[in-house]
């Protein structure tokens, strides 16, 4: 069975606007102007129990809005969901106690007392016993260790701290699928990497379903092998993350450094005729030479760039993750062989 | 077991309230005010006078002490923390957890009520038990009926809360009426003035309205105003307008969680 299985799932908002002027504004009073937007547009996808796949997109591209209706909060205009084998909104109260939910950006602790009395409470509301919770929750204590931290109320703990206070809470009740909604947003490099080796652990531990969301990509590289990218409301890719990177990653980028002063057009001078795109990073003062990933090309290329200036720094760089995401909404679709 | 979790609830809103020590002292210094300008108030207006409108004056200041005290019980903030939740896209969370998010904020309000009435109107009724020469009757059937319709006082109260809280979906910002509705209890409650003192048609209308079962009808059964058979009456009107307002709460609800936008990405 899959953990996730959606069918041309759609949810419209009505947007509207606000008429200009003290007129206008008095117009709006009575009627106001909207139109229908559609926030996800007929997407579908699926996702089998134990994967870890990587929702990305740009803000506003749809991503909380699927991961609200998956978690049975927005009733879908129109489409199927079935998660868990249930359906979110019909079922909720039933459906809830399958799921973990982390938003990054809300907390689902009490803020005004100790992190242990809201464990205690969500352990009651969850119905775990006292054996699951001891057998699953030290274990998920230990390893974020947050020990420390329980009898602090929420108020008084860092970002990071909180956000691993948050994810022992979702996993109270050792649910099959968990979902992270930005859960790395803001968090210091220690922290991040902590998270993603635990969330690793409990995959593997339980083969635990996870869905996450993020604009941070070195997430996504660490921990999912499949994203589902989505824009504007669609899904524009679904699959591998490492073929995405081999299809269309199949540029260099040459970054130089010059021990004297030179400009962009005199670089642009030297290659004219070659298939190189120049980039100038003006504060680090580094020229960068897009190109084909050909050997032949690259080497040419430095050979004329050393010839012509003296040079402080040379690095070959295959293409970052993020600069092909950012080609691909760029061109807003993806085109893979 | 299933009841387990509101108990909790009820147990985190005690140390809720105990993490804002400054609140409660303040609350009580504020409480012991208001009763003390409504007892010099009530016996400057009696000056001499047997009774006004069939309460005497010892009556009346004891209307008044057990009217602020039983307050302290029924009142709560839950519509403005539920707009807040609203507002701030909080309920988002609240959505996710297997529980009835109203059953779950009624539990914070009886919480908070149980934790007042205990640490806030007990020993303020003590204090001005002995500053004020107000007099209290000690007939356990009183306390008894006095029991049971505070807290279907509280019921009435959060129910209306609810609701206006409920209205944050359909109008994104209701701090206005909120405070109307703040407003309109302390008045047609009978906590300012007793329901008695009234024009007639005045009284007529609010015996349709569910106001006057949220402060007159138990502090006019503490003060012995109304006899038995009149405080039972009293009480079944109570209880009828909590099943009452159970039904718009729950429509509207509905009706809320269908259209749901959450603020805020």
């Amino acid at each position: 069975m899959n953990a996730i299985e959606v069918k041309n799932l759609r949810k419209e908002f009505k947007a509207y606007s606000s008429r200009s002027g003290l007129k206008g504004a008095f117009r709006d009073l009575f009627t106001r102007n909207y139109k229908v937007v559609p926030a996800v547009n007929n997407i579908s996808f699926s996702v089998s129990q134990g994967e870890m796949v990587g929702y990305i997109g740009e803000n506003g591209a749809g991503k909380s809005t699927t991961i609200k209706m998956l978690t049975g909060i927005l009733t879908p205009t129109s489409g199927d969901i079935r998660v868990n084998g249930m359906n979110p909104h019909k079922e909720r109260e039933k459906f809830v106690r399958t799921i973990g939910v982390v938003f990054g950006q809300r907390s689902q602790l009490w803020w005004d007392i100790a992190v242990q009395e809201s464990f205690r409470l969500l352990k009651k509301v969850y119905k775990v016993t006292d054996e699951q919770y001891d057998d699953h929750m030290q274990h998920v204590i230990k390893t974020l260790d947050i020990e420390p931290l329980l009898d602090k109320p929420v108020r008084k703990l860092s970002l990071g701290q909180r956000m691993r206070c948050e994810l022992a809470a979702a996993l109270i009740h050792n649910p099959p699928l968990l979902f992270l909604d930005e859960p790395t947003i803001g968090l210091d490099v220690l922290v991040k990497l902590k998270i993603r080796e635990f969330l690793k652990e409990i995959n593997q531990k339980y083969n635990t379903t996870i869905l996450l969301t993020t604009h941070d990509l070195s997430d996504i590289e660490a921990l999912c092998e499949r994203v589902i990218m989505l824009d504007e409301g669609k899904v524009i890719y679904d699959g591998a993350l490492h073929h995405l990177k081999e299809n269309l990653a199949d540029g260099k980028e040459l970054h130089f450094q010059f021990l004297e002063q030179v400009d962009l057009p005199a670089v642009k001078k030297l290659t004219s005729g070659m298939p190189v795109k120049w980039d100038l990073d003006e504060k680090e003062q580094v020229f960068i030479a897009n190109l084909e990933n050909d050997d032949l090309l690259i080497s040419q290329v430095i050979a004329i760039v050393v010839a012509a200036f003296k040079i402080k720094d040379i690095k070959i760089n295959e293409t970052s993750t993020e600069e092909i995401i950012r080609n691909i909404y760029e061109k807003g679709a993806v085109e893979v062989g | 077991m299933k009841l387990d979790k509101y108990i909790e609830m009820i147990r985190i809103r005690f140390l809720m309230m105990l993490a804002y020590r400054t609140n409660y002292y303040t609350g009580i210094l504020i409480y012991s005010i208001n009763i003390g300008a409504y007892y010099f108030l009530w016996t400057a207006i009696y000056a001499g006078k047997e009774e006004i409108q069939g309460l005497s004056v010892s009556q009346m200041t004891a209307y008044v002490a057990i009217s602020w005290m039983a307050r302290a019980f029924y009142f709560n903030n839950l519509d403005r923390e539920m707009a807040m939740e609203i507002m701030e896209g909080k309920v988002a969370v609240e959505l996710i957890r297997p529980y009835n998010y109203l059953g779950m904020k009624t539990m914070e309000g009886l919480g908070e009520g149980i934790f007042r009435l205990f640490l806030f109107s007990l020993p303020g009724l003590v204090i001005v038990y002995l500053i004020f020469p107000i007099h209290f009757t000690w007939d356990l059937s009183v306390w008894g009926l006095f029991a049971l319709s505070i807290l279907l006082s509280f019921f009435i109260n959060t129910e209306l809360n609810l609701l206006t809280g409920i209205t944050t979906f359909f109008l994104y910002n209701n701090a206005g009426l909120i405070r109307a509705k703040r407003v309109i209890i302390d008045l047609f409650s009978g906590l300012l003035l007793p329901i008695s003192f009234f024009p007639g048609w005045v009284q007529s209308i609010m015996k349709f309205l569910p106001f006057q079962g949220i402060s007159y009808v138990p502090s006019m059964i503490f003060t012995k105003g109304f006899s038995h058979q009149e405080a039972w009456a009293a009480i079944g009107q109570q209880f009828i307008w909590v099943v009452i307002l159970i039904l718009p709460i729950q429509l509207l609800w509905y009706i809320a969680k269908k259209q749901l936008i959450i603020q805020g990405g």
